[in-house]
């Protein structure tokens, strides 16, 4: 996938590089990763060099960073990605039986792409929210939802779907 | 205080080395066993070594100053000394033990394919593992696999076979500038890639080659041409206009069969070269012959007895190369 | 009621905005550092208050800036560790996400202390919810002259900018951190050089975690000396632990260094007991790295004296029979809970996060998954219990980081003390399919 970074993203990046001090710009590596993975999705190559030429780094720069990090996804993924929490507290309160749950419900293996392209789901490690076990978020922007049970799933999947089709 | 020294003690042998030396180094200062093996440090490369782990060391007494030990056995490759410092390498127990333990992880998820690795001869982690390791493996299940790929027309890449040295990755940054390989992925699954399938292509990457200490580098041109104990070594130089010229010619019979940085006895190259030396002057006018090779005893490499230098038949045959390898042939006489 | 230093208004309805803070007493403690005191005068106050690394090392706050190099005419940096990934820990995402003011008036004082003029606070990236609010938090102090230049008139100028991590627990490793923060893999670094000596962009830089930055601010206030009041010996002020696991009320509690530990599973005021009416089996009590301990072991030392939420106490015994603060990730363990499947899941854990830098840590916790997971899934042989103890030991200390050693100590205690478990495991590869080992063979004291 080719991109072309808007003027309004392009902004952004800006803002993110005036943090550092001069020469210092490869800082932004991150934060602009995940303005981009904001913005389509996914990080193609296409947008991974684009990003070493706006920081004027090297490719393998970005790639090594971004196969480094878990949240960046290197592949197309569903327009909701459940990430839910697999590390012991959570699995204590039934984090294992919750994964299963969205399992079945998706009809998708961990990582797969729902037919409709809206889901993927995976298992995550210890996303620092134990007390409220189990526990999900959904990106980009992280929403949070917490104690988890397989009715607040369902009616969580539901609401996803009918927020996809009234968009 | 140009001349200052500090006194350390490696294995109850003293030495005086400058501030700033690292227990490594000052072991090399001293020689012979007690040099820590190192797997993944390379003088010439700035940043590498802590991550091997098979150079840990224990210090005994920190310092005259401060004789307390240190807690934890360190890396003596990034540790540096202190005035007064006792370590302890394999007088210590725990560091044979330890060190025991970092070979045996180095190779549970290694092919062992060494009958068909062009390295092996040559191997670092053969020579460890065979001062180190157990002939056993407690290690039952399916180990690591990579396809082998050819980065770039000269060299090969063996993921399966590599430990993480972060070797070549150094040699990419600091020789070539224009880095297109590094470390993806982390943990057990990180691997040495380009990511895209990128060829390397640079005047000295070839030295990604000599700095690999086990065969997950190679070089194509050599490919399986020869076990390294049936070639000959020999130093050669030429005038190079990129890079010194000295080199190790690997002879068989007549035949160059690859060229290589002349390496010292800890396995370091002592000058980078160009990938043209290295991949396209395989012939014997292209160079002026030195003298053999100095090679360990212990090594097999050593087995051929080749420190009696026979120059190839060419030479016999062409004046101008026996002009230029005079000094080398009247040494060869002396030998007789 | 216990006191309470950082959560004390944490119900007051809009605590997370500047002026409800500030209507509560916030701020005051910038006022009072920068109008009132020289930045050496602020360490001094952190030295006296006997305040530890809240973060797991537990590691003097005070004598960690004291190590800062001051060269001339280079710049220092605070960063904040905000990158809360120990299993078991969400204190600092509790206090981020309730009373962010609080941490961003700990970063002015510490960071004047320190003479830094430009700090970050490094957050874990899927927490950016709490990034957007600990982001408006500092707008909100800049928009109030408590940030940017000459603050308060005090010809003091600072600057914090908030940086998002990427999905890594190792960058909670404080040089992992500084790596990633210059946008590079998270590594951590070989010491020495110290970040104190050379950290951020090579620069001297002291790296706190989020609550001990917030402790900061009782300690400007009231006085070191009346922090340390607070606790027993060197386990001073008050700690946030985070509890979760079977208990009735799970969640963040900040409470006075030295409660024994059975008030605090038990007692009301925290958490109420055990879920369902079920038994406490077993606690780890500072974040998944620390040691589990078996219930008798938690509750009392083995010398019979009561286990107390202190550094001291929860260390006693050492490793054999006590285990350590860590971060106060507290998780109660069931009688239902299964010892193998945890250290299964932990060890899958550390495998998943080891950099893969250095090799006892990259194959070692590899490996041990793949023998706990032949225990759990009934293929294990007795010689597998063995074997684990000696893949742990090959790696405790012996890595660069403590990821390594982290990795090895749940594994070494899991066996110390759940010997019989795994055995049982082994020996009834069937019924452990179906049934988890309980409380057998348990001391239960009624």
């Amino acid at each position: 996938m080719t991109v072309e970074f808007s003027l309004s993203l392009l902004e952004k990046f800006a803002e993110v590089v005036a943090r550092y001090p001069k020469g210092k710009q490869k800082s932004g590596l991150l934060p602009i990763l995940h303005l981009v993975q904001a913005e389509y999705g996914w990080l193609s190559v296409d947008a991974m060099d684009k990003v070493a030429a706006y920081l004027d780094i090297r490719p393998i720069e970005v790639y090594e960073v971004a196969t480094f990090y878990t949240m960046f996804f290197l592949e197309p993924k569903g327009k909701y990605v459940l990430e839910i929490c697999r590390t012991g507290p959570c699995c204590l309160v039934g984090a294992e039986r919750m994964m299963q749950h969205i399992e079945d419900r998706l009809g998708v293996k961990e990582g797969d792409v729902t037919a409709d392209g809206l889901f993927s789901w995976r298992g995550v490690e210890c996303l620092a929210a134990c007390g409220y076990a189990p526990v999900l978020q959904i990106g980009p922007e992280y929403t949070f939802y917490e104690n988890l049970t397989e009715e607040k799933v369902d009616q969580l999947i539901d609401e996803l779907k009918q927020k996809a089709q009234t968009k | 205080m140009a001349d200052e020294k500090f006194k350390v003690t490696i294995d109850g042998i003293p030495v005086e080395v400058a501030p700033g030396t690292t227990i490594l180094n000052a072991a090399r200062q001293v020689g012979g066993d007690i040099v820590p093996p190192a797997m993944c440090y390379y003088s010439k490369l700035e940043g590498s070594g802590g991550k091997c782990r098979t150079c840990l060391v224990k210090v005994s007494k920190g310092s005259e100053k401060d004789p307390r030990p240190m807690p934890k056995l360190v890396a003596s490759c990034r540790t540096t000394v202190m005035d007064g410092m006792e370590v302890q390498n394999i007088t210590s127990p725990d560091v044979l033990e330890a060190r025991k333990g970092v070979v045996e992880m180095l190779l549970i998820n290694h092919p062992l394919d060494c009958p068909v690795c062009d390295q092996a001869g040559e191997c670092k982690l053969q020579d460890l593992s065979y001062e180190h390791g157990v002939s056993q493996t407690r290690y039952e299940f399916k180990r690591r696999t990579f396809e082998p790929i050819d980065i770039g027309d000269n060299i090969k890449l063996h993921m399966n076979r590599c430990i993480l040295c972060y070797r070549c990755v150094y040699v990419a940054d600091q020789l070539t500038g224009k880095r297109e390989h590094g470390i993806i992925n982390r943990g057990d699954h990180a691997e040495i890639s380009t990511f895209i399938e990128n060829a390397l292509d640079n005047d000295f990457i070839g030295n990604v080659i000599d700095v690999c200490p086990v065969g997950a580098l190679t070089d194509r041109t050599f490919r399986f041409k020869s076990r390294v104990w049936f070639t000959k070594p020999v130093d050669a130089h030429r005038d190079c206009p990129t890079c010194s010229g000295k080199v190790t010619l690997w002879y068989k019979g007549e035949e160059v069969l690859r060229v290589t940085a002349r390496k010292d006895e800890y396995n370091e190259v002592e000058a980078f070269i160009c990938d043209t030396c290295r991949f396209d002057k395989k012939k014997t006018v292209d160079w002026i012959l030195e003298e053999p090779t100095p090679i360990s005893k212990q090594s097999v490499i050593d087995a051929n007895h080749y420190n009696v230098f026979s120059p190839p038949p060419v030479i016999k045959k062409n004046l101008q190369l026996q002009e230029a390898n005079e000094e080398q042939l009247e040494r060869t006489e002396r030998l007789k | 009621m216990a006191r309470k230093l950082l959560l004390a208004h944490i119900d007051v309805p809009g605590i997370h905005t500047f002026d409800v803070y500030r209507q509560n007493g916030g701020y005051r403690a910038v006022e009072k550092a920068l109008r009132t005191m020289s930045p050496d005068e602020v360490v001094e106050e952190v030295k006296k208050s006997g305040l530890r690394g809240r973060g797991g090392a537990g590691f003097p706050t005070g004598m960690k800036w004291g190590f800062l190099a001051k060269p001339e005419g280079v710049p220092r940096y605070l960063v904040c560790n905000g990158d809360e990934s120990e299993p078991g820990t969400f204190k600092d995402r509790y206090l981020m996400t309730y009373i962010p003011h609080l941490l961003i008036e700990g970063m002015i004082v510490s960071s004047y202390a320190l003479g830094a003029n430009t700090s970050y606070i490094y957050i874990r990236g899927e927490m950016m919810p709490q990034i957007h609010i600990v982001e408006k938090a500092i707008a909100e102090a800049k928009a109030a002259g408590f940030l940017g230049k000459n603050i308060l008139g005090t010809g003091y100028d600072l600057e914090i900018h908030v940086q998002p991590g990427g999905g890594a627990y190792i960058c909670g490793e404080e040089t992992a951190l500084l790596e990633s923060l210059e946008g590079e893999r998270g590594n951590p670094r070989i010491k020495p050089p110290f970040p104190a000596v050379a950290g951020l962009y090579g620069c001297p830089t002291v790296v706190n975690n989020v609550e001990s930055i917030a402790a900061t601010v009782p300690i400007v206030n009231d006085g070191g000396e009346e922090y340390a009041k607070i606790g027993i010996e060197r386990s001073t002020g008050t700690k946030l632990i985070s509890a979760s696991g079977n208990l009735v009320r799970p969640g963040v509690y900040e409470i006075e260094m030295g409660l024994p530990m059975e008030e605090f599973i038990y007692s009301d005021e925290y958490c109420g007991g055990i879920a369902n009416g079920k038994r406490l089996k077993a606690v780890v009590a500072g974040g998944s790295s620390v040691p589990i301990l078996p219930t008798h072991l938690a509750l009392k030392t083995a010398n019979g004296e009561p286990r107390l939420m202190t550094y001291e106490s929860l260390a006693d015994g050492g490793f054999v029979t006590g285990t350590a603060m860590g971060s106060g990730g507290f998780i109660a363990f069931d009688e239902d809970q299964c010892i193998v499947r945890n250290t299964l899941n932990f060890t899958r854990f550390y495998h998943h996060e080891s950099c893969g830098q250095c090799s006892p840590c990259r194959e070692g916790t590899g490996w041990m998954e793949k023998v706990l997971h032949k225990i759990e899934y009934g293929y294990g042989d007795i010689s597998d219990i063995d074997l684990l103890w000696d893949i742990q030991q090959k790696i405790d200390g012996h890595t660069i980081c403590p990821l390594g050693d982290a990795s090895a100590w749940p594994v070494a205690s899991a066996i110390r003390h759940f010997r019989d478990e795994f055995e049982w495991h082994i020996l009834h590869p069937e019924e452990a399919q179906t049934r988890n080992y309980g409380l057998v063979g348990e001391v239960v004291e009624s």
